[in-house]
């Protein structure tokens, strides 16, 4: 296999390039080995878990679902770029957070959903976040936590 | 920092800064990464296997077989019956045959699939009826003759139920350049992983040191070897470190799964309700190798006739081999299985009655003091009638609220129907059958920047269920220190035994205020020589100062009272140290005519003994009740001629937000007097009666039979 | 592997002339889970995602003609009205992940029986519009679906839009899975109703080889149907319109649900959104 493709993308706000990445490469993957950001997780690589939510030029998207050279000149937002969000205080403080695998997924998610309805009812929250699953809590804390971040 | 407050997590912070590192996480310069080569066919002789090609190929630094595993070739939790990697023939779909590691994973995907495996194909033992016998319990309790007045049969079947944890199987093995191994992994016990590693490489156990990665859930998936062994072979022999990351369908291949079973039970009672008898016949499906089904039949044995007095009882269990995927611990480990028959019985034996069945639930049910089926007597707080009361006595929600089928526009009301049901069960916590149950704590403590600070190590999982708060809470309670840090878990210290069986909470719980204890003990000598007998425990300040330079370290190992065997003939023995009860309520709306099921709403009691920590108690509550949601109404490993079919998350269901209601819960704390501070296991109840309450109601919803999970809409319409 | 990234239209159909091979990645909600999951490992990629045209529609020849590269979380937000049977069923398409990548576009091209927006396009007697270097053409979306997961594309061509009337008349999509979000379909079913040309269109998804049309169905219920005076049709019209429905389907066992079911499914399916439609 050849690994020949260059990669130029905007992550967290900073310029990032990669060279000699397989074409073959998702967007997690490069995220995650190419650029050491670690916190979108790969929990199926399939689209059913969205413990990879990135955003990719503001819209929430599943990194595992992006070829990695389809992001080129796309600026794309991590878990890492949303330090000290309120969100991610209320997952902490709401007990929303167990094995922790798909939070960052869901941080992201939330992110999202608050940004575009800044007081959610349960119902939209459900469907809002029903493209991230969670195996441990059973999502009644996360709801938790969504609703404690709407109050911030 | 104290037992019985609501603590937050200590790893909370870099969880939902995503710098938390996981298994799958872990990287270093230069590492190689691992592929599996696996078996195409569930049964096969192994003809030859060709790797030249595999091995010619550039970025490949190595392919490995069942001919370069130096000790030990086969390994097992209870029997070493399993190979690291196939020798003369494979036993199961997936299972593993082969070993890549390259510079790239696509590369080692690629040099997997050039290794050239003949196999010649041999018929698959697939049916469970057919299978070879792996372990028989029996249970012969009371007049084995016993007739009843009432009489209730019935059939039923469980499908096969997958942990899947987010986090995939996942680790880092580094050489250390002298034949040694260091393997970062996410397990729930590394010392049997580091014990079983040792025979399988050969090597002196100090040669194969394990850390602990972060872990992405486990739920019984993580009992049993995975790419443990395979990691260290390849980063021993090619002297690089390397990283084996499972894809989600490998994953379904590369952990054990719930046992799927028929369960035959006859029930018999009195006019007035009171049990007379059962006789039943358990068939757990054990799959290619034993991994812990030989606890597991014990236990679905055991707790068949659930937590109710049952003073006659003849129960057969029984697990088999066959060539489907091997079977093993999940979460309520036996319990599962048996609570959706013998809840099925007593709603069928009230209906036959003329009872409710809340109430014949509570005419029966277990007291303190009352025997159970294996003879042993059962002592300290048992609920189980004020657990059921309780559930009962939660207001009925509203009708609005999503209906069945969600987004999809199925329905706009039509068809449409609610039912209620209930369901109670009870598992044993910790491990039976004389099984040597312990933990190890080291507790340390001194000045740290001008205050005390506690330092606990042990080497228990942290599986997301916060293990690593109890162990702080309590360290931090007995020693009156707010600081409390807990260590990595890793084999530098003795063994916790497994995160299962709901027992660390109250095993590495007992072995750090056990530790923490005798650290309190020294602190009260010192006092009392550099004091004068003053207690400084609790004032921070003073105990900085009388503490000065020094440093005071215990260790200690924590064991609850010993369990003994079952008696092969009747089963009869005090086999269980602790027993936990819960109760659910469920309330679900059904679409009769696509047979569509929405669960509106959960109610659970349990009696936790002592919330060590409130928060974390509700939250093993509410998603043990999910993972029981999701085995009653869409959870299963479909299997065909031992082939899995839907290794996937498009196809093998999870529960999602909009399918898990909310879980209102009553939470007891009636104090174990055998336990640290009366504490009961918490973590598996939750999954035992969830799922039989939402098949009670599915049935009273729409009046038909049920006698298999998950319930499908076909299981409801034709 | 080769990655090729047009700038234009212009320029993608000549990479793909040139590379009849190469797979087109829109959303990559169908390509990448082949890829990721060592499916399919194809010589090369033409991605779509940078071509304005396929993310614009419009009214032309008094037809709405959507862009392939429109993603259902945009049809959901700005078509609801004038497709209304594609966005109930684009709001069920997987989550808001999938939906804020995945196209019709793509959903064409898998031309899975279980594509969600395919029977609403059948339903509404779409047409797709496909392109190569050597021009455009139109196929019916009735004729487009050729087999399992596949459809009358030509190697050297992409699919530009889809064509379609902006809903004359109810429109209505139902889709049966066995969660309650983000499920492929065990089988779905879409009804369009035409008052002023006093027609119907059906589609059923998941229920065949490809997605069909009952077109018995469509006969008998524009016949029965009291267009003039919109009387409520009877319960044995209402049976026999989702008789008919379930008869079109031809269904096989697996894993996601048993034939058996799904014609059952489809016929009470049918009968609600007939009577949703109507009401
Ligand atoms: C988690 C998950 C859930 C899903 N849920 C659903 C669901 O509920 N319902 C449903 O219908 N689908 C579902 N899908 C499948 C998928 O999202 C849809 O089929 C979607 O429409 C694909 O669109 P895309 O743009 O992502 O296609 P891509 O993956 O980019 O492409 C799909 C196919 O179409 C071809 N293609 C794409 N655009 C063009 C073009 N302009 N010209 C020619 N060929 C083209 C590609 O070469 C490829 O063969 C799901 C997928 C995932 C991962
Ligand atoms: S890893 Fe991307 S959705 Fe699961
Ligand atoms: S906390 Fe473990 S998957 Fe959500």
């Amino acid at each position: 296999m050849v690994l020949e493709l260059r990669i130029e993308t905007t992550v967290n706000g900073g310029r990032r390039v990669v060279e000699d990445v397989w074409e073959g490469e998702s967007l997690l993957h490069v995220l995650r080995e190419r650029f050491g950001l670690y916190g979108s997780k790969n929990a199926c690589e399939q689209g059913e878990c969205g413990s990879c939510s990135v955003y990719l030029d503001g819209a929430l998207v599943c990194a595992c679902l992006v070829l990695g050279g389809q992001a080129n000149g796309r600026s794309v937002v991590t878990v890492e770029g949303l330090d000290g969000d309120r969100v991610q205080q209320s997952f902490v403080e709401a007990g929303a957070v167990q094995c922790g695998f798909c939070t960052p997924g869901l941080v992201v998610a939330t992110h999202d959903l608050l940004h575009r309805v800044p007081h959610p009812t349960e119902e939209q929250i459900r469907e809002a976040l029903a493209g991230n699953v969670c195996r441990c809590t059973g999502y009644a804390k996360i709801i938790d936590a969504v609703n404690l971040a709407a109050r911030r | 920092m104290k037992v019985g407050e609501s603590v937050r997590r200590p790893d909370g912070q870099a969880k939902v800064h995503g710098s938390f590192v996981y298994s799958s996480d872990l990287h270093v310069d230069g590492m190689l990464w691992g592929a599996t080569v696996r078996s195409p066919h569930p049964h096969a002789r192994i003809l030859s296997i060709e790797a030249a090609a595999a091995r010619a190929m550039p970025g490949v630094h190595a392919v490995l077989t069942h001919a370069d595993v130096p000790g030990e070739k086969l390994y097992g939790l209870e029997i070493a019956d399993q190979p690291v990697l196939a020798i003369d023939e494979v036993n199961y779909w997936g299972e593993a045959v082969a070993l890549v590691a390259a510079d790239h994973p696509e590369q080692a995907r690629r040099a997997a699939a050039a290794v050239k495996v003949e196999y010649e194909v041999l018929p698959p033992v697939t049916r469970a009826e057919d299978g070879r016998v792996l372990r028989h319990v029996k249970i012969r309790h009371g007049d084995q003759s016993a007739h009843a007045e009432v009489v209730v049969r019935g059939d039923y079947e469980i499908g096969m139920q997958d942990q899947a944890p987010l986090g995939p199987e996942s680790g880092l093995a580094i050489p250390d350049g002298a034949g040694g191994v260091d393997l970062h992994i996410a397990t729930q016990w590394l010392h049997v992983d580091q014990q079983q590693l040792a025979s399988i490489l050969a090597l002196p156990r100090e040669k194969v040191r394990l850390t602990m990665a972060g872990i992405g859930g486990a739920f019984g998936s993580r009992e049993d070897l995975s790419m443990q062994a395979h990691a260290c072979l390849l980063a021993i022999r090619t002297g690089s470190p390397v990283k084996i990351a499972y894809s989600r369908p490998e994953s379904f291949v590369g952990h054990v799964h719930r046992h799927p079973g028929t369960l035959v039970y006859e029930h018999g009672a009195d006019r007035d309700g009171k049990l007379v008898y059962v006789k039943a016949r358990i068939l757990l499906d054990g799959g290619a190798y034993a991994s812990s089904s030989t606890a597991v039949i014990a236990n679905a044995t055991c707790f068949s006739c659930g937590p109710y007095l049952m003073p006659n009882a003849t129960i057969d269990g029984i697990v088999v081999y066959t060539n489907n995927p091997p079977c093993g611990a999940m979460r309520g480990f036996g319990s599962v299985q048996n609570c959706y028959a013998h809840e099925a019985q007593m709603d069928k034996l009230a209906a036959a009655l003329g009872m409710d069945p809340v109430e014949l639930r509570i005419k029966n049910a277990l007291k303190t003091g009352d025997r159970l089926i294996t003879g042993q007597i059962i002592d300290g707080p048992v609920p189980v009638a004020e657990l059921l009361r309780r559930v009962r006595a939660f207001p009925e929600p509203a009708g609005d609220g999503l209906m069945p089928g969600g987004y999809s526009n199925t329905t706009h009301g039509e068809g449409v129907k609610r039912g209620v049901g209930y369901a109670a069960g009870f598992k044993n916590i910790g491990y039976s059958e004389g099984f040597d149950d312990y933990s190890t704590a080291r507790v340390r403590l001194f000045v740290h920047e001008g205050r005390p600070r506690v330092e606990v190590h042990s080497a228990a999982a942290e599986v997301g269920q916060g293990v690593v708060m109890v162990q702080a809470q309590i360290a931090g309670s007995v020693l009156g220190v707010n600081d409390v840090v807990v260590l990595n878990a890793d084999t530098g210290v003795g063994s916790a035994g497994s995160s299962s069986a709901s027992r660390q909470t109250y095993i590495t719980g007992g072995a750090v205020q056990a530790a923490a204890e005798a650290v309190r003990a020294r602190v009260i000598e010192l006092g009392e020589s550099e004091l004068g007998g003053e207690l400084p425990v609790g004032n921070e300040a003073a105990l900085a100062t009388l503490l000065g330079d020094a440093v005071i370290e215990e260790t200690r190992e924590f064991r609850p009272r010993a369990t003994h065997h079952l008696d092969p003939e009747t089963g009869q023995s005090d086999a269980h140290m602790q027993f936990a009860f819960a109760a659910h309520r469920a309330i679900v709306d059904v679409d009769t005519e696509l047979g569509l099921v929405k669960v509106v709403e959960l109610t659970t009691a349990q009696d936790v003994g002592k919330a060590i920590n409130p928060l974390a108690v509700e939250g093993q509550l509410e998603g043990g009740a999910a993972q029981g949601l999701g085995l009653a109404v869409m959870e299963e490993i479909q299997l065909k001629d031992g082939v899995i079919r839907n290794a996937s998350f498009t196809d093998y269901l999870l529960p999602t937000m909009l399918d898990m209601p909310p879980v209102k819960m009553d939470i007891l704390e009636l104090g174990d007097p055998n336990s640290p501070y009366g504490l009961k296991g918490v973590g598996e109840p939750p999954t035992i009666s969830s799922g039989p309450a939402i098949v009670a109601a599915i049935r009273a919803a729409t009046g038909r039979e049920i006698d298999r999970v998950p319930v499908r809409p076909h299981d409801l319409t034709l | 592997m080769q990655f090729f990234q047009p700038a234009t239209w212009v320029e993608a159909l000549e990479t793909k002339a040139a590379h009849p091979e190469a797979v087109p990645i829109a959303g990559g909600t169908d390509v990448m889970v082949e890829l990721n999951l060592d499916h399919n490992r194809p010589p090369a990629f033409i991605d779509l995602t940078r071509i304005g045209e396929l993310t614009e529609w419009g009214m032309e020849d008094g037809l709405l003609r959507v862009g392939a590269g429109v993603t259902y979380t945009r049809l959901v937000d700005e078509l609801g009205d004038r497709l209304p049977a594609l966005a109930i069923a684009s709001r069920t398409v997987g989550s808001p992940q999938i939906r804020n990548r995945g196209t019709v576009g793509g959903n064409l091209g898998t031309a899975s029986p279980a594509g969600d927006a395919l029977p609403p396009l059948l339903a509404c007697d779409a047409q797709v519009e496909l392109a190569s270097t050597s021009g455009a053409r139109r196929v019916p979306v009735r004729e487009f679906f050729t087999g399992p997961k596949r459809n009358a594309m030509k190697k050297d061509e992409l699919i530009a839009a889809y064509w379609v009337a902006s809903a004359p008349g109810p429109q209505q999509f139902a889709k049966v899975g066995t969660r309650n979000a983000m499920v492929i379909a065990v089988c779905s079913f879409a009804l369009a109703l035409d008052p002023t040309r006093r027609i119907a269109g059906t589609g059923i998804g998941s229920a065949g080889p490809t997605p069909l049309r009952a077109t018995e169905a469509d006969e008998f219920i524009a016949g029965e149907l009291d267009w003039a005076n919109h009387t409520r049709p009877s319960e044995a019209t209402l049976a026999r319109f989702g008789e008919l429905v379930a008869a079109a389907a031809k269904p096989i066992d697996d894993v996601r649900g048993t034939a058996d079911y799904r014609r059952h499914a489809l016929a009470v399916m049918a009968r609600r959104c007939l009577s949703w439609c109507w009401n």
